[in-house]
């Protein structure tokens, strides 16, 4: 079999595989917005873990993580091992298990509504749902245009870019529609543990043939473009860019809507405790064996065009054909793994936060089996507006979609300053949010406001100055009288 | 005394972070069995950090979130395993 029919054959096997586990998870869903969004708060240690770990880091590790390791050295590892390791395990605790108990309490099932109801204020929902899919549409468009251009790269052209993105967008809705939370999960379980064992795998085949670690690494310190890789730090990596990549990035997951919504998912205390000790040592084993593949590609000499990812290169030349294939076909999926998610969180967002109000304003009465389908409904909207968006290639959206950590980044002070401080209060807020939030979009396509201070990014001056701003306005203003502060402090886990 | 046990925990996280990137390794290039130093201490070093969080679950978990003298499951009625319920003792005499 040629290696292009393979790769589609495992592909198209993967999707049959999906479609299987959704219908056997649909099989066991209530048909309530709880389950569909949530799997009604009941996921055990190793699907939470892994659905956050897929979820989180597919398409990322598998591709832009070695082709970064490949271009500037391997401290990449380093920085994504802070930023996933320890400030995401940190806040998986920080503001995971604070809104998890929360969750539980009083029902919630988004971000949003978690802070609509403490500030009593719809708007702040509104606002807090608004800036999400402000940074997750454009997002979930980028994967969406990843795995059209990868499939078209795959079949060498006979699937053409908008066939390809638009069967791969429908598999998505069919199968999140069908599946919901508990499907996801499932598939992304799979999918986590066959990327670690693949991952290491590719390590061990390359390294055999190769001639081992110390060999590899010796190539990459005798070659003079590469001779400065293995000392730590550098001209791309500077302590400034480190720090600021890893802090705006680990803030920023923690508030990525289908990171965030897992919080509110697990299904007890056990689980939380579990996963947060197990992260540390799950982010090393993924991160050490893929980008040292690609840093050691560089001292190797394997050449990569203007485009390409490193990591299907090293493959190709070390691997054989099926295993290439294999791991191709794995990344494929795993990019579609994280765009369910995203799908389904999005669609939350867009249906809790910013619709159902609406109807509720013009007093329409949402029964639990109206809203259920009010939100599958949602995803098929949301993914066929971003699938229908990436047809034009619009430059502005490229720009916002790949700015999307930081974006989120932007909400994580707030969010926690509502979480544990109990002076804060609804103008404190919105003025935080929104005075980042404009900060930082700024930066971004104005020279005015520039992109870097003295080596800090944008995006963490910007939450600087967000935690100020929010910190400031709270001590200037007095509580509105809808708020209800005593829900998250006084009130809270009584019965 | 809760409070000062948030205190120490803070400054646990606050060096995990601050050293999960070998600063004083900053320049090196020293090699050893196919790896650069900086990334054993790095793989070491998370290794520690899970042992540190696995000892935070068991011992301390529920500090600053849950109020004094809550056991923290008090807020759920469904999905609470037994297991979840057997653990459920007074999280603040970690330390």
């Amino acid at each position: 079999m040629s290696a292009v029919a393979l790769q589609l054959s495992i592909i198209v096997g993967y999707l049959l595989l999906a479609l299987a586990v959704g219908l056997v998870a649909y099989r066991l869903t209530d048909r309530t917005a709880e389950d569909f969004y949530l799997a009604s708060r009941t996921l055990g240690t190793v699907v939470l873990l892994f659905t956050t770990f897929a979820t989180l880091l597919s398409a990322f590790t598998f591709f832009a993580g070695p082709n970064i390791a490949y271009a500037q050295g391997p401290e990449w590892i380093l920085v994504m091992g802070l930023m996933d390791g320890i400030i995401f395990a940190i806040l998986w605790y920080v503001i995971g298990y604070k809104q998890w108990l929360l969750g539980r309490q009083y029902g919630y099932v988004t971000l949003g509504e978690m802070l609509g109801d403490r500030f009593g204020s719809w708007w702040l929902r509104a606002l807090m749902a608004g800036v999400s899919l402000l940074w997750l549409f454009p997002y979930v468009m980028l994967q969406q245009v990843g795995a059209g251009t990868a499939l078209e790269a795959l079949t060498e052209g006979a699937v053409p870019y908008a066939a390809g993105a638009g069967l791969i967008t429908a598999f998505m809705i069919l199968y999140v529609v069908v599946a919901g939370m508990r499907g996801i999960a499932w598939t992304d379980t799979l999918q986590g543990a066959f990327m670690l064992v693949t991952t290491w795998v590719a390590v061990l085949l390359v390294l055999a043939a190769v001639g081992g670690p110390g060999a590899a690494t010796d190539a990459l310190a005798s070659n003079p473009d590469t001779g400065g890789f293995l000392s730590l730090g550098g001209d791309y990596y500077t302590v400034q860019w480190m720090l600021s990549t890893a802090i705006t990035i680990g803030f920023g997951v923690a508030m990525f809507p289908q990171v965030n919504q897992r919080f509110f998912a697990a299904g007890s205390k056990t689980v939380l405790k579990r996963s947060f000790a197990l992260w540390p040592v799950l982010c090393v084993l993924l991160f050490v064996p893929s980008f040292m593949l690609g840093a050691w590609a560089a001292g190797l000499e394997v050449a990569v065009p203007e485009g390409a990812n490193v990591l299907p290169l090293v493959l190709a030349e070390y691997t054989p054909t099926w295993f290439a294939a294999l791991v191709i076909a794995g990344a494929m999926a795993a990019m579609m793994s994280s765009s369910d998610s995203m799908l389904l969180s999005g669609s939350s967002y867009f249906t809790r936060d910013l619709f159902r109000p609406f109807l509720g304003f013009l007093g329409v009465v949402v029964s639990e089996r109206l809203e259920d389908l009010i939100a599958r409904v949602g995803v098929v909207l949301f993914a066929t507006a971003a699938f229908v968006v990436s047809l034009f290639q619009p430059a502005t959206l490229f720009d916002i979609g790949n700015a999307a950590f930081s974006g989120f980044a932007q909400l994580a002070l707030p969010v926690l300053l509502a979480l544990y401080w109990r002076r804060i209060t609804r103008a404190g807020i919105t003025a935080g949010v929104v005075v980042s939030q404009c900060f930082y979009i700024l930066s971004l396509f104005f020279a005015v406001v520039p992109s870097a201070y003295a080596g800090w990014s944008a995006g963490l001056v910007g939450m600087g100055l967000g935690l100020v701003v929010t910190v400031a306005v709270s001590l200037a203003t007095s509580p509105a009288a809808a708020e209800r502060r005593a829900i998250y402090f006084d009130r809270f886990g009584a019965d | 005394m809760r409070h000062t046990e948030a205190g120490v925990w803070i400054l646990v996280g606050l060096v995990l972070a601050g050293l999960a990137i070998p600063w004083f390794l900053w320049g090196s290039a020293t090699v050893v069995a196919g790896l650069p130093i900086w990334l054993w201490w790095h793989v070491g070093w998370m290794g520690l950090a899970s042992l540190v969080f696995w000892l935070f679950a068991q011992r301390a978990w529920g500090v600053g979130i849950e109020p004094a003298g809550s056991d923290g499951d008090s807020s759920g009625g469904h999905g609470v395993g037994p297991e979840s319920a057997r653990e459920t003792g007074p999280g603040g005499d970690g330390l």
